[in-house]
């Protein structure tokens, strides 16, 4: 134990002296940008005027800034130029053809993967339900759940949105819109192939990497090829700063391929080494891919829609690093008490407390820049979905910390906990998120606004109820389930018994969730085909008329008009 | 100028971005690679026949190890001996094991020794026609479709499942697949019960 101990002391020691290392050399200036870098996205006297297009009425949105207006935030002009949004809407436009068929491709992925989600939960109560085929059988729907999850729906999400967002935040148009829609087109093609290869039993084995390689090749490709589109949007930018999105929507372009080509590759991995491998692949997965594109979209959409720079730039600069650093070695706290060599958990949970650093830029920037203004989330779909979903990524990433423990880990770790902590993260932070950003992108993209606000408020409240419902239920009987486990006194079956309630509590949260992916669907398709109610006026890009105002005005409906 | 800041930015985002994954793939991938590569196949583990390999693809296809863990655990950490599950587990024991099956979820027991606990074919057949003619209250799934309803008489070659009274309809019979047999078989190729060297802190 005590190699153990002082392997523990050394690694986290070297990790202090490491971000020391990095907050010396930041403050130094090494890293490039100040504060400059946080205005890059606004126009140059656009800051304190908002926007959003998911504003359903033009009254909506004056509503929104006149809450900006009253709570204490003006910007010196707050206007955005006719010219400007002439320019605004030619980048929106670029990139439309690959953000249309992702993020159609993404909403489609939703709905099959939160019915296949909801028949493995229904399975866990009724095991003798729909056990007549194997393509059925809860063994391969689950894994079709996670996989069309993760790589159908919050990966496609996650491209369509990054997509999006680089012609904003270069002030460049796209620069092959085709490259990056064939790329979404070949990463779809895979994701069905994989889907199709677990449901008739062709799966690879290992979790979160269940397709076979040779369907990796086409996602492999399709990233590439959005890769290169945004790279080379990226050369021809018109921005004096990079934005710390594109910080993370770059990095997660280089790790996902690194990450795939490692733990893909056919014959190389063997037993626990392989197990190792798998988790810390199953882990940078969530914090080098997803993580990365749900951040940047906040960094992007949280200031964006408030007409307020992010609080401090730097802040977000030590995220970004001490996610990168810190997180791509906690994988191996999946194997505490496993067979795997002590020094690899150690370093792990060392890890994973620190994961603590960025956890707290990143929730601390939103705080700041958020706070006072939370009357806004009334006005603002985007930011309803965004600001919650911010919110929980700080609370999934302070339960993981805790999560690796081992005190906690060996209660928790093999229980329907894990499983619950897994949807606050790619749900309750990723997944809203998401939800928030195609509410203010797809507008922008079909020029037309979302056709029923009620439906967007049945959506929020729908799935924001079923997920509490979720994640409290699977949470309380993951932790009774890890307690009767332990228990040595009590037969196993009493582990199972304990937990039935708590499936049942799942299947009716997974029921309210899969019912607001259907009316998001439903609403997602009406503005597909720019159908249902035209609204009186756009709300989509406004063009506020200059009003001279001095600080602290308290105009009610603020500038615009 | 201002372009230049940017320019020096790329370079060391994507520098920064690359170095970091190499560290860690370094430490929880190449690492591991190394230390675990000339581990020696413990003397009474024999590696899989044909059969057990088949079934053990048939675990794999059937998402076994979405509900079993391979790994019991040091009894310092969790009672999985006292339950039977045997000693804990060490890297030797999975030289054989391509893919690795060690599993994340105990929905279900733990499989790395079941040949030990229950070392009948019978049983293992009839609990994956019906766990819950064994086991009341279990909440795994029932596979029928590894099995075939047949009538009439008995044919010689073929595997009837003997299940309790009430499972079967009168007349009937439920004759296994070869399918359901070969994944018996890797079932009962589980038995992790020869002795091993811990090694202690360094594998």
């Amino acid at each position: 134990m005590s190699f153990s101990a002082g392997l523990l002391l050394v690694t986290f020691l070297g990790s202090v002296a490491a971000l020391a290392l990095f907050l010396w050399s930041m403050s130094r200036g090494l890293f490039g940008t100040g504060e400059a870098a946080g205005r890059v996205i606004f126009a140059s006297k656009e800051i304190g005027l908002v926007e959003e297009p998911a504003a359903t009425t033009a009254a909506t949105e004056d509503e929104l800034q006149g809450v900006m207006n009253r709570t204490g935030h003006t910007g010196e002009f707050a206007v955005l130029t006719p010219e400007e949004a002439d320019e605004r809407a030619m980048l929106d436009a670029s990139s439309k053809l690959p953000v249309i068929i992702a993020l159609t491709g993404a909403v489609t992925w939703l709905v099959i993967a939160s019915v296949f989600g909801l028949v493995a939960s229904i399975k866990l109560h009724a095991p003798d339900w729909l056990v007549h085929e194997a393509w059925i059988s809860f063994g391969r729907i689950r894994p079709a759940h996670l996989n069309a999850v993760a790589y159908g729906w919050c990966s496609l999400a996650g491209l369509g949105i990054a997509i999006w967002l680089f012609p904003r935040l270069l002030r460049t148009p796209l620069v092959g819109s085709r490259t990056a829609a064939a790329g979404v087109l070949l990463w779809t093609l895979g994701v069905t192939g994989g889907i199709a290869a677990i449901l008739m039993g062709k799966s690879a084995g290992l979790e979160w990497l269940e397709f076979p390689w040779q369907v990796d090749i086409p996602l492999f490709l399709g990233g590439t090829l959005v890769g290169v589109a945004l790279l080379r949007t990226l050369k021809r930018r018109k921005v004096p700063h990079l934005y710390v999105s594109v910080w993370y929507i770059s990095a997660g372009l280089i790790w996902l391929p690194a990450l795939l080509i490692v733990a893909k590759w056919p014959g190389i991995h063997f037993g626990v080494q392989q197990a190792a491998m798998n988790w810390w692949y199953g882990h940078n997965v969530l914090g080098l891919w997803f993580t990365p594109l749900g951040l940047a979209a906040i960094y992007y959409f949280l200031p964006k829609v408030l007409g307020k720079p992010i609080h401090s730039y730097h802040l977000s600069l030590v995220g970004f690093w001490t996610l990168a650093f810190f997180y791509s070695q906690v994988g191996g706290h999946h194997l505490i008490g496993g067979p795997v060599p002590n020094w690899l958990i150690t370093l792990s949970i060392v890890q994973s407390m620190m994961m603590i650093v960025p956890v707290v830029a990143v929730g601390v920037n939103q705080h700041r820049t958020a706070h006072g203004h939370l009357s806004a989330l009334r006005y603002s779909p985007t930011l309803r979905f965004i600001v919650l979903g911010g919110m929980m990524y700080t609370l999934a990433s302070v339960q993981g910390s805790m999560q690796s423990l081992r005190i906690v880990n060996t209660t928790t770790h093999f229980t329907h906990f894990t499983v619950a902590h897994a949807h606050l993260g790619l749900y309750g932070f990723f997944s809203l998120v998401m939800f928030g950003s195609m509410y203010f992108v797809m507008p922008r993209v079909m020029d037309w606004e979302w056709p029923y606000s009620k439906l967007i408020s049945l959506h929020f409240w729908l799935v924001l109820g079923g997920f509490a419902v979720y994640f409290t239920g699977l949470s309380i009987g993951g932790w009774l389930q890890g307690m009767r486990m332990l228990d040595a006194a009590r037969p196993f079956m009493d582990s199972v018994t304990v937990t039935a309630p708590y499936l049942y509590s799942r299947t009716v949260g997974g029921t309210l969730m899969t019912l607001g992916h259907l009316v998001f669907a439903a609403h997602f398709g009406v503005m597909l085909l720019r159908r249902g109610k035209r609204r009186e006026g756009a709300a989509l890009l406004r063009r506020p008329m200059p009003t001279p105002r001095s600080s602290g005005s308290l105009s009610p409906t603020g500038a615009s008009v | 100028m201002m372009a230049r800041d940017g320019e020096v930015s790329v370079f060391k985002l994507a520098a920064g971005a690359i170095a970091i994954m190499a560290f860690a793939t370094g430490a929880l991938v190449f690492m591991p690679y190394v230390a675990l590569s000339d581990i020696a196949p413990p003397e009474g583990l024999k590696p899989y026949t044909d059969q057990q390999l088949r079934g053990r693809q048939s675990y794999i296809a059937h998402g076994c190890i979405y509900c079993h863990s391979q790994q019991p655990r040091d009894p310092s950490v969790a009672p999985d001996m006292a339950r039977g599950w045997g000693r804990p587990s060490v890297p030797a024991d999975y030289v054989y094991d391509k893919p690795h099956l060690l599993g994340t979820m105990r929905t279900g027991p733990d499989l790395f020794n079941i040949a030990v606990r229950q070392p009948s074919r019978d049983w293992h057949l009839g609990h994956l026609y019906q766990p819950r003619a064994y086991s009341p209250g279990s909440i795994m799934p029932a596979y029928p479709f590894l099995f075939e309803r047949r009538r009439g008489a008995a044919q010689p070659g073929e595997v009837v499942v003997s299940l309790p009274p009430g499972y079967v309809v009168t007349g009937e019979r439920i004759v296994a697949t070869q399918e359901a047999l070969d994944l018996t078989a890797y079932l009962l190729s589980l038995d992790r019960t020869y002795p091993v060297v811990k090694t202690g802190d360094v594998p």
